[in-house]
């Protein structure tokens, strides 16, 4: 078998020969396979990046989170939702109070406003929640500590400052114990949230503050609907009964009929996670597709070049066949040099491909996972790019008739 | 084994051009010795071509058959007859067919990369050299076919032919492509190589060409019209003779 091996070589040798004589049109081949490549590189790692931070962001808001909004999903599937909230702060107590499975329950009613502190100030969002709030989210205060169930009672005038806020409103520190006014209405910061980062959608989780719903009511919103409440269940395994248990009360609590659609709806952190685990998995779908189209383009494009260098290189063959190539040889020769144009050109824009994906994280900041696995597939299919789209032009070279091939002009 | 390097009988070889038939060969009866020079000739229409064709087996005659070297190639399938011109057929072609782009030492192994042999790239280079010096292109391995003068041309072809020492050399209209002087001077390599025992058939429609040979076999649609030995001239050998330095040889 060393002969073979060795004719093997002679073959590659002879096609790699070809390829370095014609090297801008190598080159131009390429492009189409390092494109197809680069784009499925870059693509699955920014699939895979948003799909951790999906991953993580859902995983830190505790397995066993669950989240009730306003307005109904009618049997048909459409969202409805009339602007007015049909959940109220005593939908949350009573879900508290009732439903067994529920360990935790808060509502939560999100505002705008600017915070002021001193000559500082910052834009941000202001949610009204309870007690259980850190305990849902698994969210600690990094310095101070939460409000208490009685500052809900009575109203008090505190507020919880995210990493952000906190980090803009006081840059020497030492926020805990300042007054900061929000609507004109001083608040006592009493704690400052833990540091989480961006979440999934690029929003700063950090920039938020937290106060008493029953003082946002009161003092900021004017009114006593909530947006949107929290709860967790008791254990990973009864968020189905919990939700469950949810439903029933709620129904009966907004006196719907037997068989009438529901004016709230329910999301487990599960099906969160899965909603947006599909909706990114249609956008990758797409992009991979695209990235496909690419690569295909680029095999036609191989394909082509390999067509005009079979007929360019007719006499060569003729010549080839004349002192003892067989056609498996030939054949070889042009099924190599197609696959190496479309390796060099797969290893190439995997080089690229990792290159964008860097870049895309540097600049646009967004989370990027270069995973080995899509490497290798990229890899892979360029090469079978190549022997798919090399083979007809091959074939066609080693069936040509070494007559008419050297009396080719 | 057969004392013949060629033996050709009844050898017919028709083309079907849709309804009309063309009987390329009729019936040509043809024995080569070893070490004979041989030359082809006739008009172009004749059959020559055709019988270059399948003695250097490239085609195959439609009847008949032809034996080279002692082994009936009349019925090989297409990559038995590549291994067959690889290993017993050495061609010179009008036109050079050399690959561009390609060193002539590059070009002299390539019948090497497809030969059964086995030779290590060291040994190919070896042998490839060793043609090259035997045509007197010492010092040129390296220079593309561009580089090189249409006779330098053909001696680097000669010596692909040569490097897998093959039973027959066989070339088409050698020198059709060359002035009168550097035609003289591949004939005279030819005749060299002659000299040194190499059987060589040699298929050319000029006279003063074929009368280098030491048998001129003539071909007319498609049969053989005449056959006989002939008083060799002796080609003036580069650089060295005077210009005509003509020696019957018998």
């Amino acid at each position: 078998m060393k002969n073979s091996v060795v004719r093997f070589g002679n073959i590659t040798v002879v096609g790699l020969k070809a390829i370095s004589r014609n090297k801008m049109r190598s080159f131009l081949t390429m492009l189409g396979i390092v494109i197809g490549v680069g784009c499925v590189i870059v693509v699955v790692a920014i699939g895979n990046g948003a799909s951790k931070s999906i991953q993580d962001t859902i995983n830190s808001l505790g397995s066993n989170f669950i989240m009730i909004f306003p307005g109904a999903t009618s049997q048909s599937g459409a969202k409805i939702f009339t602007g007015n909230s049909t959940l109220t702060p005593e939908d949350s107590d009573a879900i508290k109070a009732e439903c067994p499975a529920v360990a935790y329950v808060t509502p939560n009613m999100r505002t705008a406003a600017q915070v002021v502190a001193g000559e500082l100030n910052w834009g941000t969002s202001i949610y009204g929640v309870n007690p259980d709030w850190p305990f849902i989210r698994s969210w600690n205060c990094s310095d101070g500590a939460f409000f208490s169930d009685s500052d809900v009672k009575s109203a008090t005038k505190v507020c919880v400052l995210g990493a952000t806020v906190a980090e803009n409103l006081f840059p020497q520190g030492g926020a805990v114990g300042q007054t900061v006014r929000i609507k004109n209405v001083p608040f006592k910061v009493v704690g400052v949230l833990d540091r989480k980062g961006g979440n999934t959608m690029g929003q700063d989780q950090d920039d938020q503050v937290l106060a008493p719903y029953t003082t946002v009511m009161k003092r900021l919103a004017g009114q006593s609907k909530v947006s949107m409440i929290m709860a967790s269940a008791a254990s990973p395994d009864q968020v189905q009964d919990a939700q469950d248990q949810i439903e029933a009360l709620l129904r009966q609590r907004h006196r719907i009929p037997a068989g009438g659609d529901s004016d709230f709806m329910m999301r487990s952190q599960e099906e969160i996670a899965a909603a947006q685990n599909a909706q990114m998995g249609i956008l990758r779908t797409l992009l991979i597709s695209i990235a496909g189209i690419s690569l295909l383009i680029g095999g036609i494009g191989i394909m082509n070049i390999m067509l005009v260098s079979v007929t360019e290189r007719t006499r060569e063959i003729g010549i080839r066949m004349a002192i003892g190539a067989k056609g498996r040889h030939v054949l070889l020769q042009f099924l190599f040099e197609a696959v190496t144009l479309s390796i060099v050109g797969g290893l190439i824009g995997i080089l690229l491909g990792a290159g964008g994906s860097a870049l895309v994280a540097r600049v646009l900041k967004w989370p990027i996972v270069v995973s080995p696995s899509s490497i290798i597939i990229a890899f892979g299919v360029a090469g079978a790019v190549g022997v798919f789209f090399g083979f007809y032009p091959a074939r066609k070279a080693a069936q040509l008739d070494p007559i008419d091939a050297l009396r080719y002009e | 084994m057969s004392q013949y390097v060629i033996e050709i009988q009844e050898l017919t070889k028709v083309y079907s051009l849709g309804e009309v038939e063309v009987r390329a060969l009729d019936g040509i009866n043809l024995s080569v010795d070893v070490g004979e020079f041989l030359a082809v000739m006739g008009p172009s229409g004749s059959g020559k071509s055709t019988l270059m064709n399948i003695i250097g087996c490239l085609d195959r005659p439609t009847a008949g058959t032809y034996k080279l070297d002692g082994v009936d190639v009349s019925e090989l399938a297409r990559d038995q007859r590549a291994v067959i011109r690889n290993a017993k057929i050495g061609f010179v072609f009008q036109s050079f067919n050399l690959l561009a782009r390609t060193s002539a030492v590059e070009n002299v192994e390539l019948p090497l990369l497809y030969g059964e042999l086995g030779l290590s790239r060291h040994e190919r280079r070896k042998v490839a050299l060793e043609a090259l010096h035997r045509v007197g292109l010492a010092g040129r391995e390296g220079n593309h076919p561009s580089q090189l003068s249409g006779g330098q041309q053909q001696r680097v072809a000669i010596a692909r032919a040569l490097v897998t020492n093959p039973a027959i050399l066989l070339a088409d209209e050698p020198t059709g492509n060359l002035d009168s002087r550097t035609s003289e001077e591949i004939m005279g390599i030819f005749q060299k190589l002659n000299d040194d025992g190499k059987t060589v058939v040699l298929i050319t429609h000029e006279p003063d060409i074929a009368q280098h040979a030491k048998r001129v076999v003539t071909v007319r649609d498609g049969r053989i019209q005449g056959d006989e030995r002939v008083n060799q001239i002796r080609a003036t050998m580069q650089g060295v003779a005077p210009p005509v330095a003509a020696e019957a040889r018998t």
